[in-house]
């Protein structure tokens, strides 16, 4: 248990530290990507189903409909921010391809 | 056999499990920026892929025809929407998917407490990790529906307050209620009536705290929302002893809470100012 605290919350500080600065027009693509990373929820029915836990008819209806919400949330989460991502690239590619490095305002809103 | 053995053994597993979390925290920083975040998304997927497969390596698979079906399910709701949503409709799709995965966190919840004979059997902090994952799960799960049916216009995006002033006495008593329910399961109280009324009381909060915000100011509660979410995920992982489910949703937890504070700030408003006032009457695009 003191290992999955100290787990916690060290991943705690490494998303605090991998989102540092977000250029506006990423913040709904990213908003929409961390979402997809939570759809991991979607292991904890796994895990319960595939363990053979929890027997009788409601646990495995309710754990089937948490994996049906966990792969909506990944399986939604990731097309739905490549699209938002695809639309951003495809504006960067007619007007402003040679735009090298650093994060860049004034892109097409996503 | 020599293979089947060492698939299916929990080292290996684990090592599955740090790889995949180690693609989730290199896809992220890389959609920080707008040169490498299509990179970075399929990344991530990438490492999602892992953790399931991975997940899905135990010596003795059981269910598993419960579980193609959940997982086929999901893709044939999940894929069809995200292709055919608009662009100007992506928000309350952000909205909805990040709601399923709050439900999923309290449907799980829920199930370990009925396998648990109510935490009985079960160290205290996995019943306090569970009861937190359930409450902030459901409150999630309502919030981002109520979220999502706003921006679709299916109730006004104006802000609704049934109980005016008093809304954050309410929303504060609610929320007592679910936390009373949680601490009496947590001292060893088993009725199943309890984590019941903790996710009601729960639900009845997040569809209070969203109501009375208005349509313009919802990215910012979906972003605090999706905040939720991962920290319920990492609390269910802790529940679980996952650790691919601990650092996902905590990263998630984290990084969503700096995002919200971000967008908060790009929109000239402060994160109390979103989640206590009434303000932001018109829908717009975000």
């Amino acid at each position: 248990m003191v290992t999955n605290l100290s787990i916690l919350v060290l991943a705690g500080f490494v998303g605090y530290a991998v989102i540092s600065k977000v250029p506006n027009t990423l913040h709904t693509p990213l908003m929409s990507g961390t979402n997809a990373i939570h759809g991991i929820v979607v292991l904890g029915g796994i895990i319960i189903l595939v363990q053979g836990a929890a027997p009788g008819f409601l646990n495995k209806l309710l754990l089937v409909i948490a994996v049906v919400f966990g792969t909506i949330n990944v399986v939604g989460g990731f097309l739905v921010t490549d699209r938002m991502l695809e639309m951003f690239k495809g504006g960067r590619g007619r007007g402003q391809a040679d735009v090298e490095a650093g994060p860049s305002e004034d892109g097409p809103k996503a | 056999m020599i293979v089947a053995s060492f698939v299916t053994d929990s080292n290996f597993r684990a090592v599955l499990y740090i790889v995949s979390f180690g693609l989730f925290i290199y896809g992220l920083s890389g959609l920080t920026g707008p040169k490498t975040a299509v990179r970075g998304n399929r990344i991530a997927s990438v490492g999602m892929a892992v953790a399931i497969v991975a997940t899905l390596l135990v010596p003795h698979l059981s269910n598993v025809v419960l579980i193609i079906v959940g997982v086929a399910i999901g893709t044939a709701v999940g894929v069809p929407a995200a292709r055919q949503v608009k662009m100007t409709q992506m928000p309350q799709m952000v909205a909805l998917f990040n709601g399923v995965g709050g439900g999923a966190v309290a449907l799980i919840a829920w199930v370990e407490f009925r396998d648990s004979g109510g935490f009985a059997d079960v160290p205290t902090y996995v019943a306090i990790f569970s009861c937190f994952a359930a409450i902030v799960g459901s409150v999630s799960f309502w919030g981002s529906n109520v979220a999502f049916a706003k921006l679709q216009e299916l109730i006004t995006g104006k802000p609704i307050s049934p109980f005016g002033p008093a809304q954050a006495l309410v929303n504060g008593l609610l929320l007592a209620v679910a936390v009373a329910c949680g601490a009496a399961i947590v001292a060893g109280s088993h009725h199943e009536i309890l984590i019941i009324g903790l996710l009601v009381a729960a639900a009845l909060v997040g569809n209070l705290l969203v109501l009375p915000i208005g349509g313009a100011d919802m990215p910012v509660v979906i972003s605090t929302l999706n905040a939720f979410t991962g920290l319920s995920a990492a609390a269910t992982g802790v529940a679980l002893n996952n650790t691919a489910l601990i650092v996902a949703g905590m990263i998630v937890g984290a990084s969503g809470t700096l995002l919200t504070q971000q967008m908060a700030v790009a929109m000239n408003r402060t994160i109390p100012s979103v989640l206590l006032g009434g303000f932001g009457g018109e829908v717009t695009a975000a």
